[in-house]
């Protein structure tokens, strides 16, 4: 899953069947630093979310299973909000106490 | 399946039922000699890995159905092993130009 920022909402009441009674946002994807990654998508919401929150989502084949009983045709939903991310500062690995190099 | 570091988690307590009672992690995709290739991930732990821990990832397909067991179940990335001290062997990369 990534995590991604709810910027706007999208309406189209003309719309795939399935996709009735799906809430639709527009949403920016974020980076571990919480900076925008990628360009804005449009996500289908399956926990009830507001314009400014930070949540994660789904992508590809799961998206469609993110409203539970139903199939819904969307390869991005969102499933949950963040309330807080930690991150451990820094993100480096000690190499050696991994790898060993062989002929 | 790939090598990932984690780098911290997602305190989340409403979210889709699925996840209830699952720990989310963040993971950094790594590249066969560990080095970041600039990818961030919220993972569900299947293994208890912590914040350091270099664990291996499963992003692609039927994974997550598999591991968790249940059909329908909307997560893509687990984490489902905490790779072993001194874990990797990487022939020289003189060897492996040819």
């Amino acid at each position: 899953m990534k995590l991604g920022r709810i910027q706007g909402k999208v309406w189209a009441t003309k719309k795939d069947a399935q996709l009735t009674g799906i809430k639709l946002y527009l949403m920016q994807p974020l980076d571990k630093n919480l900076n925008p990654m990628g360009r804005e998508i449009v996500a289908a919401d399956a926990i009830g979310v507001g314009e400014g929150d930070l949540v994660y989502w789904v992508g590809s084949r799961e998206g469609t299973f993110a409203v539970p009983g139903k199939r819904i045709p969307s390869d991005a939903s969102i499933v949950g909000f963040v309330d807080s991310v930690h991150v451990a500062v820094p993100s480096k690995v000690k190499k050696n106490d991994y790898i060993n190099y062989i002929d | 399946m790939e090598l990932g570091l984690v780098i911290g988690n997602i305190v989340s307590t409403i979210k889709q039922k699925n996840y209830h009672g699952r720990k989310l992690l963040l993971v950094e995709s790594l590249d066969a000699e560990l080095n970041p290739i600039g990818t961030t991930t919220v993972c569900v732990d299947t293994v208890d890995a912590g914040e350091g821990d270099v664990v291996l990832v499963a992003r692609e397909g039927r994974a997550a159905s598999e591991i968790l067991g249940e059909e329908t179940i909307p997560v893509r990335s687990l984490v489902i092993g905490v790779i072993d001290h001194k874990g990797i062997s990487i022939l020289k990369p003189k060897h492996n130009q040819g």
